[in-house]
């Protein structure tokens, strides 16, 4: 498999794991009445793994395999 | 005091200001140092995503069910990451065909269909004209809420202002007027608008800003940041219960799974997201940076949504202002002229932004592939001999632009004010999500079809239509109330909001899965359910496997036909004007080396195929197909020629896809000739087998008969008796040599099929009973007892008659052979079966094993080993028996087991008068 | 002594034949119809030559003579093969199991007489020569 294939599998592999982080049941477990750093766990959760996300795709792209 | 000739002023200064931008990047890429070329700016454009629903209806909706807005960013962002592999490949697709707008695309894919492409533009058109009115409504409330300034009202409803008064006629016109400006400046033939990218990229960066700037006001400024603010909000009741919004709502992760997925649609098929992701694409290569710089964008224009959002309900306790104008609103209370105005802009830049895009590119969709291809058919109007059409095809984007703003208006008169700003944004998402199926399907699966396309793209949008727009009018007050409550004439099951039975979804799921089955459901099973034509599949081919198809003008290879090169050039420079015609052309000749006046441009299949990419760039593929069909004399290809050419070109796989193909068929053919030869070489065998037994055979009574004549012949003196005895075996063996020759010479005659056969009716009974009486003498003389069983009466059969009693000599000299010495028992019976008559012979001999059943009819074959087995008589009785037998449609076969003698039994079929005689009595 | 010859052979015609021919010789005939009939006259008899057919039932001439060559104290028996199949490949299979001679059916008299009496060392008799 070439460099620019593999790339694109390893996003289509973010993208899955963004479907099911922001899904139920992921979705659920955080949904709890509490707060993290003065933030409801929710947002953080959301905003946390939503960064992430990107720095992966970030990294996937470009990143000279 | 903000003055409203200040606000309007800045305004207009703003617009300028983005003129400017667009004017300068048009005149840099003139001259050829395009200052969109880059990643960034790239980047950029697409937040032309965030629209005044991102600006305004974000902190509206967070305000009321906290996360629910994120949906919208997060589809978008999982999307992208696909983008790798879909969107390079849309891109890649509409740079090679010349694609200029998403409903050029789809009907491109299906065959050029100008059908396709008028109702894909009527969905675009009607589906976005919701989310238009968005953005007047944002800009016009946002500027009369400013007006008041420092005071904080909420604004009179715009359908209870007179038409001239109301400030959201006069937002559209200004945007119209502004987009004129902007998309229609001039033609190209690329459609590119590299001055009106830079303006989008630049509005990106406005409305970022002054977003995080109030964001950073109210966090930071109003509030001790993001823990102050929450941990506030967390005292009060209603704000509480949204740190945990998804919960007790049994719909609310439906909602959310599927406002991601429209999401994901949306960021594609909006066709401002399909203008600046793939018309204005300048370079495939930006992809790459865009698929993370993007999704960071969206992540930062949302994160003081919240904040905003509690800090606004915590502000104005009494509910009285509207949370969709919490930006605005909150600085204004706090009395921050500047920053108000600031985010004003802000809101301008993003429903500006939006608007001029939008409007671009439905207008051109509504030219293209609606207008132009009803304009051209049209005989009356003669626009087949018009000269120059480029002035009509401004004149045409233009009023489109001004229709689409004016409808976008009239909907809002009509509908905007019972929806918050992102419920009626998402009526649209949903529209677009309609043209998923068709370009996803289109792109990925070469057998969708035109008729597939045509019946999932009505099916969606006529659910789209009745479950979304429908309820929204009616919600108005245009149509009855009662129709949303119980149903049209009180048909609770077809509800619009609750279509059979569906309940307890929010709209847009509601929506989402009804016109997702309908859509889908249609788009495949018309697919499946009738043939492409040669054109479709085609356009199938070249979308489907525009990786492998390799470099420009693969459809050339398509075309076949005859046309003149100044026919061409004319044709083009009626649509795109002469000098850039000549342009085209030159650039043409050039990129083919073909410069030099001795050898001119020829007008091939290549040549016509550019002329036709130069034209569909300005008039949409359909439209470029029916105008090139005008001056060239094409010859159509069948379907089966289409076939063949792809079958050519599909290169490399096909090409070692055949010589694999052909390495099977010449191993199946040496397998064959293999089995021939060894079957010949086997047939060869038997031959010299068969040779070898015959000598065999001729040998032996030859030996006794030489030995025998050289002892009478040496030796006069032998007393009488025992000459006498040796002349009678010299007799007995020459008669079996007789015997053996006449044998072999019948199986030569029977086998080449020269023997004569003499057919007649055959009483079995008389047959019998002559043969056996014949026989009777010798086999009284053996001792051997002899019985007879035959039925009364017996039907007639059709056969030889002499070569039966061949047949059944064979049988009885066979029996006689082999049955016991000293009491020795032969039964024949015959027996009436159902059509065929049973004859069987049976001894009390040694009987035969079970392996040699069958192999005893075989040419000198006789029971046990043959090297050891001594045969008596010819072994060659039973094979002919058996030829006879069943040249007359009979049947031979021996029952034995070794100890307790043999039964050989055959038999011949009753003729068909006697069976139907037999029938009839 | 007179020398003992066994004629093996299942075409009875054929023996009978074998049988007069070779007692008006001066040979004491012994008879057997098929191999292993003749392996027991073997044993009986030890005779001095042996004319074996190839085809008979229960064994064939082959393997009558390759068990007779497998016998040290039959070694000195004389073995003619005679059959009615005369190709090359079957005479080298019973020259190679040992046999002396491959007669083929049909056979002259005289020619079979002539080398039975070399293989046993009997002196042509006189005006036979």
């Amino acid at each position: 498999m070439d460099k620019f294939e593999l790339k694109g599998q390893r996003l289509v592999a973010l993208c899955m794991l963004g479907v099911l982080l922001f899904n139920y049941p992921m979705l659920a477990v955080f949904n709890v009445a509490a707060t993290i750093f003065g933030v409801p766990v929710l947002y953080a959760y959301i905003f946390t793994v939503w960064s992430l996300l990107i720095a992966g795709m970030a990294y996937v792209v470009e990143t000279k395999t | 005091m903000l003055q409203g000739w200040v606000i309007v002023a800045t305004s207009f200064a703003y617009l300028g200001l983005l003129f400017a931008i667009a004017y300068y990047a048009d005149r840099r890429a003139d001259a050829g140092r395009s200052v969109i070329a880059s990643p960034y700016i790239y980047s950029l454009s697409l937040g032309v995503y965030a629209t005044a629903w991102t600006f305004y209806g974000s902190v509206g909706r967070a305000a009321a069910d906290g996360v629910g807005f994120l949906p919208i960013y997060i589809g978008p962002t999982l999307m992208i990451a696909l983008w790798w592999g879909v969107m390079r490949k849309i891109i890649r697709i509409s740079k090679r065909n010349r694609i200029t707008s998403l409903a050029d695309f789809i009907a491109s894919r299906y065959g050029k269909s100008a059908l396709l492409g008028g109702l894909v533009t009527v969905i675009a058109v009607v589906g976005i004209l919701p989310y238009i009115s968005l953005q007047l409504k944002a800009v016009s409330s946002s500027f009369t809420i400013l007006l008041q300034y420092p005071q904080v009202v909420v604004p009179a409803t715009a359908g209870a202002m007179p038409v001239l008064q109301d400030t959201a006629l006069g937002v559209a016109l200004i945007l119209a007027a502004f987009t004129i400006a902007f998309g229609t400046r001039h033609l190209d033939a690329a459609e590119h608008h590299e001055g009106m990218v830079a303006a989008i990229a630049f509005e990106s960066l406005v409305k970022l800003l002054a977003f995080l700037a109030v964001g950073v006001f109210i966090t930071y400024g109003i509030y001790d940041g993001f823990g102050d603010v929450f941990a506030r909000a967390a005292a009060v009741p209603k704000l509480h219960a949204m740190m945990t919004p998804l919960e007790g709502v049994a719909g609310s992760y439906a909602s959310w799974m599927w406002l991601t997925i429209l999401s994901m649609t949306a960021i594609m098929f909006l066709p401002r997201q399909f203008q600046v992701a793939v018309i204005e694409n300048v370079d495939e290569k930006h992809l790459n940076k865009a698929i993370w710089l993007f999704p960071l964008y969206m992540l930062a224009i949302n994160v003081f949504v919240l904040p905003i959002a509690f800090g606004g309900v915590l502000h104005f306790p009494g509910g009285n202002v509207d949370a969709d104008t919490f930006v605005l609103t909150l600085p204004m209370a706090e009395h921050q002229e500047l920053l108000a105005l600031l985010v004003f802009i802000g809101g301008l830049s993003a429903a500006s932004g939006m608007v001029i895009v939008e409007t671009i590119a439905l207008s051109t969709m509504v030219c293209n592939d609606l207008l132009m291809p009803i304009l051209l058919r049209l005989p009356w109007l003669k626009l087949n001999q018009r000269r120059d059409f480029t002035g009509l095809l401004l004149g045409i984007r233009r009023g489109a632009i001004l229709m689409v703003l004016l409808l976008g208006y009239l909907y809002f008169r009509l509908a905007g004010e019972a929806y918050a700003l992102v419920s009626i944004g998402l009526i649209s998402f949903a529209a677009v999500a309609q043209f998923a199926p068709a370009v996803l399907g289109g792109i990925f699966w070469k057998s969708a079809t035109r008729r597939g396309a045509l019946w999932g793209l009505l099916a969606g949008f006529a659910v789209w239509f009745y479950t979304l727009l429908l309820p929204a009018i009616a919600r108005s007050g245009w149509l009855p109330i009662g129709l949303l409550e119980n149903g049209p004439a009180g048909m609770t099951l077809l509800n619009p909001q609750q279509l059979f039975g569906l309940t307890r979804l929010d709209d847009i799921t509601h929506a989402m899965i009804w016109s997702m089955i309908a859509n889908i459901g249609a788009f495949v099973i018309g697919s499946l359910s009738g043939a492409q034509s040669a054109e479709e599949h085609r356009q199938a081919s070249l979308f489907v496997d525009v990786f492998k198809h390799g470099g420009e003008g693969g459809e050339a290879r398509f075309w076949r036909g005859t046309a003149s090169v100044p026919d061409l050039y004319n044709l083009l420079a009626r649509f795109i004007g002469s000098v850039s015609a000549e342009a085209a052309i030159d650039d043409y000749a050039h990129s083919k080396g073909l410069q030099d006046p001795a050898n001119p441009l020829q007008a091939d299949a290549a040549f016509v195929h550019y002329i036709e990419t130069q034209l569909a760039g300005a008039i949409g593929a359909a439209s470029a197909r029916v105008m090139v069909a005008s001056v060239v004399k094409e010859e159509a290809l069948t379907l089966e020629e289409v076939r063949e050419i792809l079958d050519e070109a599909s290169q490399v796989v096909v090409y070692s896809h055949r010589l694999e193909q052909k390495s099977r068929e010449l191993e199946a053919a040496t397998t064959e000739l293999r089995i021939a030869n060894e079957r010949l070489t086997e047939l060869d065998r038997l031959k010299d087998d068969f040779i070898s037994t015959v000598t065999h055979e001729l040998r032996t009574p030859l030996t006794s008969i030489r030995a025998f004549s050289e002892i009478l012949l040496d030796d006069p003196e032998i007393e009488l008796a025992q000459r006498k005895k040796f002349l009678g075996i010299i007799t007995k063996e020459t008669a079996r040599l007789s015997r053996l020759i006449n044998q072999v010479l019948d199986l030569a005659k029977i086998e080449s099929g020269a023997a004569e056969w003499q057919e007649s009716s055959i009483d079995m009974k008389e047959l019998i009973t002559d043969t056996v009486a014949g026989m009777s003498q010798l086999v009284r003389d053996k001792g051997i007892e002899l019985s007879v069983d035959l039925p009364e009466r017996v039907p007639a059969v059709n056969a030889d008659f002499d070569r039966i009693v061949q047949v059944l000599l064979n049988l009885l000299s066979n029996a006689t052979k082999f049955c016991d010495r000293d009491h020795g028992e032969i039964r024949i019976g015959l027996t009436v079966q159902e059509a065929s008559l049973r004859v069987g012979v049976c001894d009390n001999g040694p009987g035969i094993s079970a392996e040699d059943h069958a192999a005893i009819f075989d040419k000198f074959r006789q029971g046990g080993d043959t090297l050891t087995a001594k045969p008596q008589g010819t072994g060659l009785g039973l094979h002919i028996s058996r030829h006879i037998v069943e040249r007359f449609g009979g049947r031979i076969w021996a029952e034995s087991r070794p100890g307790q003698g043999a039964c050989f039994y055959f038999t011949l079929p009753v003729a068909a008068a006697a069976v139907a005689a037999g029938a009839a009595t | 002594m007179t020398k003992k010859i066994l004629i093996a052979d299942d075409e009875p015609n054929i023996v009978t034949a074998l049988e007069f021919l070779l007692q008006r010789s001066g040979y004491e005939v012994l008879l057997a119809s098929d191999g292993a009939a003749a392996l027991q006259q073997v044993e009986r008899h030890l005779p001095d030559l042996v004319l074996l057919d190839v085809m008979m039932s229960v064994k064939s001439g082959y393997e009558v003579c390759q068990r007779v060559r497998e016998r040290a104290d039959w070694q000195q028996i004389k073995i003619i093969m005679l059959s009615a199949k005369g190709r090359e490949a079957e005479v080298n299979k019973g020259l190679s199991l040992g046999a002396d001679h491959y007669v083929t059916k049909p056979f002259s008299n005289k020619d079979l007489v002539a080398k039975i009496d070399e293989l046993l060392g009997v002196a042509a008799k006189p005006g036979e020569t």
